[in-house]
């Protein structure tokens, strides 16, 4: 595999640490770390390495050879909590909800590589326990199956996030008050001009989420008219019939919506924010070179010591790239064939005498 | 049949009007009519003749049952669950715990309902039955349940006696009338009862209830082996039989009838095997609020941290906030438990009770353990002990009846010390005889048959009336008598020639070598009893001259005839004992008119007697039984069981220890032993017996002595040792005449008797034999014991030992009634113990670990993923997938397994004993087989968790890059659980069926379809969707099935390993040589060895016929290779 040249300006690095960097300011330990949910035993970090170097990497390139021929290996991951004071998000850091015009920040970084097919873009939270029994259960699936009834009288599970001032709210409870706001923006930087990235907002959800478990309430009129005598949850700054311009991702068929609602497994986790299609065969879908990440910080992780990121990555037919896997399997593999070279060489040793002596047990 | 215990006997004093009242007594006033009008009657209360055997009515099965039910621990803790669930708010509904309890306690309401029908159907059968009542001159027909203390009742010939009864008068004008209690305890012959003196001239209707008297006796009590009382009382159950009618006077009605005291006694067993579960139980137990508690406390030490116990975007309610802390707390903490109460599977006692409950039948349907002559196979009783089968440590065995046929046939005789054999059916029947015929010889002779003829209780029947006893095809009638011996006898005078023809008004009659008629008067029968072991008829000659003939065992009637005439008989009678025949002497003597007018008297007197009955008949026997003279003796052989040798040496492979009791002589039972071979040539004899210990004065001391000789002599382990004790000497031992070092003998005892392989107790009493199985039941480590036989003189040992196994034999069905297990023969012990005893011990043994396996890797997943939720008790799993988990997913498979499996094949186990060694001492539930599977669902269970953890670090999974949440993680989670426990146990599996298979992927196949048809419906009535298509999707991820594959074969790997490991050792064992596997199965035997046998247990070669020439020889000449056993193993 090919490694990537050591970016200008740290040359002190050893040269096949992949360095998705941020163009300035940050020091490097704290661009490309990933914390992981792992507080009471210890921090374990894994940091972003491109795979050549020992055994076990070469071996899961192997392995996922036919899918991916090039580095970058890793998904790209930019840290964008601003807890340190370089970052240029440090200034958005204790944002609150209701902060406007809302706070923004860039992020300037350079792609060592370019991603040749469609590449993924998530929005990751650390610290963020979704998987709360208290939160996790605090919605009400019928409200946002587009029932009347428990629109306007939502679940108890919903406390305390059921009603606000006398009206039910809609979205009720915690995991729908909580969705998370940032806005990301993506330019591609070339000779000093901004390129806007398309992102692609729609296919981000499960089919069926989108298509059966969430729907609008049902009757004529517009979404307003529909969501008449509910109230926005207490954190949104607009209801949610005002979730998006296009009637088909409104309300609560909304896919960012419908995203967030499907509560994660662990407190570390990457939610799909936006796919970057791939315009045409000559071109691949990210170039190499210097990108900008736009953020309207609004969603405030700080209070709780949590982070955020973005991710942009590739997908093969087995998913995302996890070394996971790769190292179990061949792992496994050759322990098992370690196993049977030593059981083969015992049973031609031991085997070959008790033909003679046949018995039946 | 030892002889003659009645196992009903009837032991209330009933004593006719004009004793004083006593406390402790019940006054019965005969037909309601108080003997006085001065007389204050006082109506005693007595209950109703209503049986009641059922536990519950209609109205209170319902809470009956459920207070029962909650009282067995288990329920009561699924109970206690499930009501912190509905009260606390917990992350569980109710419902996941209150379904799975629910169905347990409907199966087992359901199922101990239907018994309960069962039985209320069989008590109204009785309670409904039509009876008579005499009343006011008249009969009036009532209800059974209807009859009061009082009431006078009429029984009919070949009724059963409603209640019991005092009988007062009978058709027959001597008052007498038989009975049978084949109901009760399967002796079909006839007994008489008598009627009270006063009133057998009452034998109308009018006459009777003229009748005044009241009737006192003792309050009912249920001791059943009270010697015997007056011969008045008629029990309930009991059967009237050849006498036209009899009027009785009810004195105990319903449930204070001796038949339903009775049957309450009997106390439930348990098995070893529970008291392991409960065991492991409180380990889990443990382990569940350890878990609960670290939870507790990391959550709080968490949640000291004020962003993570209410981050702004999860606030608690209202309600929370305001509880105190230490109610939180709590809270909490039941919340935890709750959350992890699968740990303790609910559904295991369920399961438990149903392969029991299946299991039994493979016990009754073995086709091999029925039985051509009876036409029957295995009866089993209860299902609770099937495992103990496979335990057994002790194994207490009857001799006659059990070892043995208890077909008796007549082989010799002697007369006068000369043998008379064998002599085939022919009239004249004395040619083949050894000695010569003396000159009084012929006489002597037909003395000695007519003795034989004469002396003894049996009856005749024609034979259509007599249900299956010792049939006599080309005669109209049978023989019937309690004793097999009796007809054996006069079956064997028959074919000298002189045949009973039965005895009609008191006189009995024979045909005599002439086929001419005698005819004799009898005048008394003193009967016998275990204590004089001797019997008496007294009879009176068609010429006037009065005869006593007496028959007994020797050593009772040798001292009681002239000591000249006893050395030749001695002699024939000791070497015939040798043989293992059961030998009797006959005596007899004429008594003058006077001597028996002295003797009639003082019969009359001590029957009649009021006090100390007992005594003062034996006084009476002792002194007319004296002064004899001998005849002669009789041989009966007893044969032996087939195979019962065979039986009895694998028990011995199998390592369990083969005591024998009995109450046969000591030189019957030691030669039987022999024959059996329970001894050895080879083993060394201990004795601790009236020869040994003497009859002196100094006889305790001299015991003592024995016994510390016994004690410090050195016991070599190559040496095997045989302990003989008799009744006499072994009371001495356990009811000393000083207590004086007693127990410290007691002891010592003890320990001879454990480091004994074979023990014989002969001349035992039914009670001490279940001493003896108490005794050693009690020793330290409390092995298993079990005790088999077939008489009604067994049933205590059979109640007393752990597992009671009844034999279907001639004695009737006492003891296969009473037993846990019934079996037509003592050889289908081996199989019972051997085979189905092994198998089920390690299905359930495997069933128990198994399901305390799967249910650890089952919820520590749940536990660890607390530590990624923030001690939030968010369980792992939907509700429906913890719910259906135990009862639904995994449940049949490990069913099926445990009825079904098989780990080593039927024949093999039978033919090897010494499997059975591998699983003794409970060893497949003992601490290390624990901890093996309890790391086994740990490593497991981690495995599930971390594994799916790392694939979660994945930012997707799904080739569109779509992401998974928290139920798709359980889910995974849970799917690789499902598979691997289900795949282990089919790893396990060694016999399948195709219903293995059909559980096996059926289980599977089920899981997929349910959880796409959970997943794939909106359900209208759930407050959360939050399975809606999370399996579908799940299955569209190639990266989630990769993992499931892989995490399953690590999973497994530990355990295929292990059975790769198991075969490369047991082929290489079996390369070395000095196999043991191959010892005993006789498969691998050269074509011209069929007829040799190995003998496991000793590693001998036995040379069984026909096996040709010395078996060493051919062990090491014709052996295959690898497998020749040294010389010294060889024994």
């Amino acid at each position: 595999t090919e490694q990537a040249p050591a970016p200008p300006g740290d040359t002190g690095r050893p040269p096949d640490r992949m360095t998705q960097r941020l163009l300035e300011g940050t020091p490097p330990d704290h661009q490309t770390v990933l914390e992981m949910g792992f507080w009471s035993w210890g921090v374990v970090t894994l940091q972003n390495e491109c795979p050549g170097n020992t055994l076990a990497y070469s071996s899961i390139s192997f392995f996922y050879s036919p899918t991916v021929n090039d580095c970058p290996f890793f998904p790209l991951q930019i840290d964008y909590t601003g807890t340190e004071p370089s970052s240029p998000c440090n200034k958005c850091l204790n944002v609150s909800w209701d902060s406007s015009p809302p706070c923004t920040c860039t992020i300037n970084f350079t792609l060592e590589h370019s991603f040749e097919s469609n590449v993924f873009m998530y929005y990751g939270l650390s610290n963020f326990y979704q998987n709360h029994r208290r939160y996790v259960k605090s919605r009400d699936d019928s409200q946002l199956n587009g029932d009347n009834a428990s629109l306007l009288n939502p679940s108890k599970e919903c406390e305390p996030y059921r009603t606000n001032e006398d009206k039910p709210i809609a979205p009720c409870g915690a995991i729908a008050n909580s969705m998370f706001n940032d806005t990301l923006e993506l330019y591609r930087i070339d000779n000093d001009t901004r390129t806007p990235i398309t992102l692609i907002k729609k296919g981000i959800a499960w089919w069926t989420d989108k298509n059966v478990k969430f729907r609008n309430p049902t009757g004529d009129g517009n979404l307003t008219a529909l969501f008449q005598g509910t109230t926005k949850p207490v954190n949104w700054p607009k209801p949610v019939y005002m979730l998006d311009s296009e009637p088909d991702n409104n309300g609560f068929i909304n896919e960012d919506f419908i995203v967030w609602m499907r509560t994660a497994a662990l407190p570390t986790f990457r939610k799909l924010y936006r796919l970057i299609e791939r315009k045409n065969n000559l071109q691949p879908t990210l170039q190499a070179g210097k990108y900008s990440l736009d953020i309207a910080y609004n969603y405030p992780v700080h209070s709780f010591d949590g982070r955020k990121r973005m991710i942009l990555s590739t997908i093969s037919w087995m998913g995302g790239k996890n070394p996971f896997l790769g190292i179990a399997y061949i792992t496994v593999g050759s322990i098992c064939f370690f196993l049977g070279v030593v059981l083969l060489i015992i049973h031609h040793k031991y085997g070959n005498r008790n033909t003679s002596a046949d018995i039946p047990n | 049949m030892e002889q003659g215990l009645l196992p009903w006997p009837p032991l209330q004093r009933a004593l006719c009007a004009g004793e004083e009242k006593r406390v402790g007594t019940r006054t019965v006033v005969v037909g309601h009519r108080p003997v006085s009008e001065t007389d204050a009657y006082v109506a005693q209360k007595f209950c109703d003749n209503r049986i009641v055997s059922s536990k519950y009515t209609l109205w209170n099965f319902l809470p009956k049952n459920l207070f029962e039910q909650f009282r067995r621990i288990a329920n009561f803790y699924f109970l206690i669950i499930f009501l912190v669930q509905v009260i606390v708010d917990t992350p569980t509904s109710p419902v996941t715990s209150g379904l799975p309890l629910f169905f347990v306690i409907t199966v087992t309401a359901i199922k101990q309902g239907y018994e309960d029908w069962l039985r209320h159907r069989a008590d109204n059968e009785v309670n409904k039955s039509n009876v008579f009542i005499v009343e006011n001159a008249k009969q009036v027909q009532k209800e059974s349940e209807k009859i009061k203390v009082g009431d006078i009742v009429e029984v009919k010939a070949d009724e059963t006696f409603p209640c019991d009864l005092i009988f007062l008068a009978s058709s027959s004008v001597d008052g007498t009338c038989y009975v049978t209690t084949a109901s009760l305890d399967g002796e079909s012959n006839f007994k008489t009862h008598y009627a009270v003196r006063d009133t057998t001239v009452l034998c109308t209707d009018e006459a009777i209830d003229a009748l005044t008297a009241t009737i006192e006796c003792e309050q009912p009590q249920p001791d059943l082996y009270k010697s015997l009382g007056p011969e008045n009382l008629l029990l309930k159950g009991a059967t009237l039989k050849n006498t036209k009618k009899i009027y009785g006077v009810a004195v105990y009605t319903g449930m204070e009838t001796k038949m339903a005291l009775n049957y309450q006694g009997k106390s439930q067993k348990r098995s070893a095997v529970e008291k392991s579960i409960n065991a492991f139980l409180i380990v889990y137990l443990c382990i569940l609020l350890s878990k609960a508690t670290v939870c507790t406390t990391l959550k709080y030490v968490w949640q000291s941290n004020p962003f993570n116990d209410e981050p702004w975007y999860n606030e608690k309610t209202k309600k929370e906030r305001e509880t105190f802390k230490v109610l939180r707390m709590f809270t909490d903490f039941l919340s935890f438990m709750v959350l992890f109460n699968f740990i303790i599977p609910v559904s295991m006692y369920v399961t438990v009770e149903m392969q029991k409950f299946l299991g039994s039948f493979f016990i009754s349907w073995d086709k091999e353990m029925y039985d051509e002559e009876i036409k029957e196979g295995a009866l089993v009783n209860t299902s609770d002990l099937n495992e103990e089968l496979g335990q057994v440590e002790y194994v207490f065995t009857d001799k006659t009846g059990t070892l043995t046929e208890n077909s008796m046939e007549f082989i010799e005789c002697c007369i006068d010390g000369h043998k008379y054999k064998d002599c085939i059916s022919e009239v004249d029947g004395f040619s083949q005889t050894d000695g010569p015929l003396k000159y009084y010889g012929k006489s002597r002779e037909e003395l000695f048959l007519r003795a034989l003829c004469l002396c003894h209780t049996v009856q005749i029947k024609e034979a259509d009336q007599v249900d299956g006893l010792i049939g006599h095809p080309e005669h109209r009638y049978t023989y019937i008598s309690s004793s097999p011996d009796e007809i054996a006898l006069v079956k064997g005078a028959e074919k000298y020639g002189f045949t009973f023809l039965g005895l009609e008004n008191n006189f009995m009659k024979i045909r005599n070598q002439k086929n001419e008629m005698e005819t004799y008067q009898l005048l008394h029968v003193l009967n016998f009893d275990p204590v004089r072991r001797r019997m008496s008829v007294i009879v009176r000659t068609t010429t006037g001259k009065l005869l006593l003939f007496c028959k007994g065992a020797d050593s009772s009637i040798f001292p009681r005839v002239q000591q000249e005439e006893i050395q030749q008989t001695k002699v024939h009678v000791d070497r015939n004992a040798m043989d293992g025949y059961r030998t009797l002497c006959v005596a007899f003597k004429e008594l003058t008119q006077k001597e028996y007018d002295k003797i009639d008297r003082q019969l009359n007197e001590a029957k009649m007697a009021l006090q100390d009955r007992e005594e003062k008949m034996a006084k009476v026997f002792e002194d007319t039984e004296a002064d004899m003279h001998l005849i002669g003796a009789t041989a009966v052989e007893d044969r032996l069981q087939e195979q019962s040798a065979e039986t009895i040496e694998a028990l011995h492979a199998a390592g369990m220890k083969v005591w024998v009791l009995t109450g046969d002589k000591m030189e019957t039972a030691k030669s039987t032993c022999y024959a059996c071979r329970l001894f050895q040539t080879s083993t060394e004899l201990l004795e601790l017996t009236a020869k040994t210990v003497g009859e002196s004065e100094r006889k305790e001391d001299r015991l003592h002595e024995l016994l510390m000789e016994y004690h410090k002599k050195s016991w070599t382990l190559s040496q095997e040792y045989g302990l003989i004790i008799d009744g006499s000497t072994l009371s001495l031992i356990l009811n000393p005449s000083q207590d004086s070092s007693s127990s410290n003998y007691k002891n010592i005892f003890l320990q001879i008797c454990l480091k004994c392989t074979a023990v014989l107790c002969c001349r035992m009493a039914p009670l001490q034999k279940a001493q003896i199985v108490r005794m050693v039941k009690n020793t330290k480590g409390s092995p298993i014991t079990l005790s088999i036989g077939d008489g009604a003189n067994d049933v205590s040992m059979i109640l007393e030992a752990h597992v009671g196994i009844g034999i279907k034999g001639k004695e009737g069905r006492q003891a296969s009634r009473n037993s846990d297990y019934a079996v037509p023969k003592f050889k289908h012990l081996r199989k019972l113990l051997l085979a189905h005893g092994h198998l089920y011990y390690v299905r359930i043994a495997h069933l128990v670990q198994y399901f305390f396996y799967k249910n650890l890797c089952f919820i520590l997943p749940q536990f660890l993923y607390q530590f990624f939720c923030g001690f939030s008790q968010q369980p792992l799993y939907d509700a429906a997938y913890l719910t259906m988990y135990n009862i639904c997913f995994t449940s049949l498979p490990i069913l099926a397994y445990s009825l079904l499996e098989q780990h080593i094949n039927i024949d093999t186990l039978t033919a090897d004993p010494q499997l059975y060694m591998k699983v003794s001492d409970n060893a497949m539930l003992q601490w290390k087989p624990f901890l093996y599977w309890t790391f086994l669902g740990a490593f497991e269970g981690l495995v599930f968790f971390f594994g799916v953890y790392f694939l979660f670090q994945n930012s997707s999974l799904e080739d569109n890059g779509k992401v998974f949440g928290n139920w798709t993680f359980g889910t995974i989670v849970f799917t690789v659980l499902v598979f691997t426990v289900t795949l282990k146990l089919a790893l396990d599996t060694r016999f399948w069926t195709w219903m293995n298979h059909f559980v096996i992927w059926g289980s599977l196949a089920f899981y997929v379809f349910f959880s796409f048809f959970w997943g794939g419906v909106i359900w209208p009535f759930l407050k959360q969707q939050r399975m809606y298509f999370v399996f579908a999707h799940m299955l569209t991820s190639v990266s989630t099935w990769l993992a499931i594959i892989l995490l399953i074969f690590i999973s497994l790997f530990p355990e295929i390993l292990l059975i790769v490991l198991k075969n490369i050792k047991e082929k290489s064992h079996q390369g070395h040589g000095a196999s043991t596997a191959g010892v005993g199965s006789p498969g691998w035997l050269p074509a011209g060895w069929h007829g040799c046998r190995i003998c496991p247990g000793q590693r001998w070669l036995l040379p069984c016929q026909p096996c040709p020439g010395p078996a060493a020889w051919y062990w090491q000449d014709q052996c295959p290779p690898g497998l020749t056993l040294s010389q010294e193993t060889m024994g």
